[in-house]
């Protein structure tokens, strides 16, 4: 039996390139599916990698009660001051305590690809100690900022994607000139920013204290430490979450409604897709109805035959499949975009085409092959030898 | 038989394939319909505003608020026939859920949106009473809310004096938009300026957005030019654009949502056209003998490949027609499923650029077999060669 479904598959696998056309259309429609399906997953992917990459376990991020994201937060001086001295933050070589004190506004820069409507793109306002804390952030052209000066440095997203920020450039903010000196690289969200002096961006933006202290802490139970101490002190209504925890926390918006956009267009795109291999499939079993009742009236089973259709159209399914994510990769993977993240303003990222996503998608490509293949299949099983043999 | 008769019974000759085309082309167009409406929505569903406003914002960033000292400047400029401010809130309903609340002058508001409707007396009451607020009906339907209720709304950004995080205010009224356009545009609910602006514990006299009314028949550029030249070198500078442009604006820092509906839409067809420009081609092969004999009888070169194209464009024209109502039904109950927020309706544009796709596929699909049709050479074909 499994030698009679072996033959009968070859025999089928060897015949279409007799029928091209009408396997073509498996195999292009399974593609159009599967490169979809993989491009928009391969979108969250990119963007959730992006975030994640930025948020360290062993960092935690403070802002203002119930403010969730840094745009709606501000601390004053004297909270910064406290919090910077409270217990569970990591001491630096220097004896002080690794915190940091930052300060975002939002400029506007243009999309590379328009010419008025502004995009939001963050400005950080930083002092050194902000550096020690992202120790993957490297300055890749031109020089760090000067504190004290009207000087930014540029994050390689904002260069990919916005125009107007390249290094030596010139960026209006509130009435004076800023000199864009350096541009910085490091492969997280902070790509989507431009920074700057911290003091220098509170003078101009009219603001005191901060948006967010960013605290390096201190061992395993340093979160739980801190947060004891800044809900103990009357003086403070902060909030302390890892930093992990608040970017991870960023990406469930995007993703649910990346998965929603992915699944209704991949549901829609697979029934037209079902259909279509039902038809070629169903063309395919017609065309042979005279060969299949030959080998059924010579002795071959009904299984058999029903096991070579099926093979026959999961093959053409797998093909359609690998032909449609290898259009996803080489066409969108590391393919660069921006979108608005929850601070309201861009993140950029890029689509990562993952082995898991192409799994996916073959899984799903394999899932309509083995329905496009089966009633087909079962039509050429039953089909009566007698009329078989008595057609054309 | 009449011609029509025969492209029909043709058309059914093979129930099972043409039904299983007919469905493949209704979900292209079914997904056609959905996201050539998402991308309308996006693109150009700022067209009913019209261009009797600009907004003012800063030119930095509309989330760095400018100062109503501003509002006496901005009315002397030629051309500007009354000023609105708006404060954005950071509205929270309940646990989580945003809601867009704006901080405004009554008065001024509803001189600058006569769009929006609700009885005078309403209007009155927003303006008297301090701790007021009206809704927009796809809010106030959303969440239940009543006139005369009292609504409590946190702010993720502001605390009032005492430190608190929590507001409420009182429903004095629930405006509505003159016409279809403007009432899907009420998901926003608006309190009193003045209350806000005495009572929160971070900001004094500043506002996100300026909204400039302009008097009759004056065009909106050389206005953008004035007050962004009037501010220019001082701390707050400002931008100025078209309420069409900065709403655009608003909606494209999404990212390029064209593009990527683009894409797909180009997957899809490319996919359809091969799929049914396959299944005409089959079904002319089969055929090929009944061609030869109209021919025979006496039919044109011409309308053998009439007939032929008319099949391709029947199939198409249905299959496209049901996918066009299919997504209609579907924006619809998506649009009641959100409670108007995903507004996904299917204009007559999206509808003509549908109509627009089958006719361009239809020949497509059709053109080939067609002309295939029409060169069939009568003694071979009979022949079955």
């Amino acid at each position: 039996m499994l030698s009679q479904a072996v033959a009968l598959t070859s025999i089928n696998v060897k015949s279409i390139p007799e029928r091209w056309a009408s396997s073509l259309v498996i195999v292009v429609g399974l593609a159009g599916v599967v490169a979809v399906f993989t491009a928009l997953l391969a979108m969250a992917v990119g963007f959730e990698s992006t975030l994640k990459a930025t948020g360290r376990r062993d960092v935690a991020m403070v802002m203002r009660g119930a403010s969730d994201t840094e745009l709606n937060s501000a601390l004053d001086r004297d909270s910064i001051e406290l919090i910077k001295q409270a217990p569970g933050i990591r001491k630096g070589d220097d004896g002080k305590p690794l915190a940091s004190a930052e300060m975002t506004v939002v400029a506007e820069l243009i999309r590379k690809n328009d010419v008025k409507n502004g995009a939001n793109i963050t400005v950080r306002g930083v002092d050194a100690t902000a550096f020690a804390l992202r120790p993957n952030l490297k300055i890749v052209s031109g020089r760090n900022f000067i504190p004290g000066l009207r000087e930014l440095i540029v994050g390689s997203g904002v260069l990919r994607q916005f125009q107007g920020a390249e290094v030596g450039r010139i960026v209006r903010m509130r009435g004076s000139d800023w000199t864009v000196v350096g541009a910085f690289q490091s492969e997280d969200a902070h790509d989507s920013e431009l920074w700057t002096d911290i003091n220098v961006a509170r003078v101009t933006f009219g603001r005191t204290g901060a948006s967010s202290v960013l605290a390096a802490l201190d061992g395993s139970d340093g979160l739980d430490e801190l947060k004891a101490a800044l809900a103990a002190d009357p003086r403070l209504t902060v909030d302390a979450i890892r930093e992990e925890d608040y970017f991870s926390g960023q990406t469930k918006q995007f993703r649910r409604t990346i998965g929603v956009l992915a699944g209704v267009v991949t549901a829609i795109m697979a029934l037209g897709a079902i259909f279509a291999a039902l038809n070629s499939m169903y063309a395919a079993v017609a065309t042979r109805s005279k060969e299949i009742a030959t080998l059924r009236a010579i002795g071959f089973g009904g299984l058999p035959v029903v096991v070579s259709v099926m093979m026959e159209s999961l093959l053409l399914a797998v093909a359609g499949g690998l032909v449609g994510a290898t259009i996803a990769y080489v066409l969108f993977n590391d393919f660069s975009v921006s979108t608005v993240g929850q601070n309201f303003t861009q993140v950029v990222f890029s689509f990562k085409v993952t082995p898991q996503l192409v799994a996916q998608g073959l899984t799903i490509a394999v899932a309509i092959g083995m329905v496009g293949g089966l009633l087909p299949a079962i039509r050429a099983a039953r089909l009566p030898v007698t009329t078989g043999l008595r057609e054309l | 038989m009449t011609r029509t008769g025969f492209v029909v019974a043709n058309l059914f000759r093979k129930k099972t394939r043409t039904i299983l085309t007919l469905l493949s082309i209704v979900m292209a167009f079914l997904l056609f319909g959905l996201l050539q409406s998402v991308q309308h929505l996006f693109n150009a569903g700022a067209d009913f505003v019209g261009a009797t406003r600009v907004m003012t914002q800063a030119r930095v960033s509309f989330t760095q608020p400018l100062p109503i000292g501003m509002v006496p400047k901005l009315e002397g400029v030629p051309g500007v026939a009354r000023v609105a401010y708006s404060q954005w809130f950071g509205g929270v309903w309940q646990e989580n859920t945003p809601v867009f609340v704006f901080a405004v002058d009554p008065q001024r508001y509803h001189d600058v949106y006569p769009e929006y409707v609700m009885p005078e007396e309403q209007w009155q009451k927003f303006a008297h009473t301090r701790t007021g607020m009206i809704a927009g009906r796809q809010v106030a339907q959303q969440f239940g809310w009543k006139v005369g209720q009292k609504i409590p709304i946190s702010s993720n950004i502001f605390p009032q004096k005492n430190g608190s995080k929590a507001w409420a205010f009182d429903l004095v009224g629930i405006f509505d938009g003159k016409d279809a356009d403007w009432q899907k545009r009420t998901n926003t609910s608006l309190i009193n300026f003045d209350y806000f602006d005495e009572a929160n514990q971070f900001i004094r006299g500043r506002a996100n957005f300026f909204i400039l009314k302009l008097a009759d028949g004056t065009a909106a550029e050389p206005v953008c030019k004035a007050v962004d030249a009037l501010f220019e070198n001082s701390p707050d500078e400002t931008k100025t654009q078209t309420e069409k442009d900065f709403n655009l604006g608003f909606v494209k820092q999404v990212g390029d949502i064209g593009l990527i509906v683009k894409w797909i839409l180009f997957a899809v067809f490319f996919t359809l056209l091969l799929v049914v420009g396959n299944t005409m081609a089959q079904s002319v092969r089969e055929r090929v003998p009944e061609l030869a004999v109209l021919k025979t009888l006496g039919f044109s070169d011409g309308s053998v490949l009439g007939f032929v194209l008319a099949e391709a464009v029947a199939m198409c024209l249905i299959g496209g027609v049901i996918g066009l109502v299919l997504s209609t039904i579907a924006g619809g109950a998506i649009e009641k499923g959100t409670g108007g927020q995903f507004p996904i309706h299917l204009t007559g544009w999206v509808w003509a650029l549908g109509i627009a796709a089958v006719l361009v596929m239809s020949v497509l699909v059709g053109v080939l077999p067609a002309l295939r049709a029409r060169r069939l050479k009568i003694v071979d074909a009979l022949a079955g060669r």
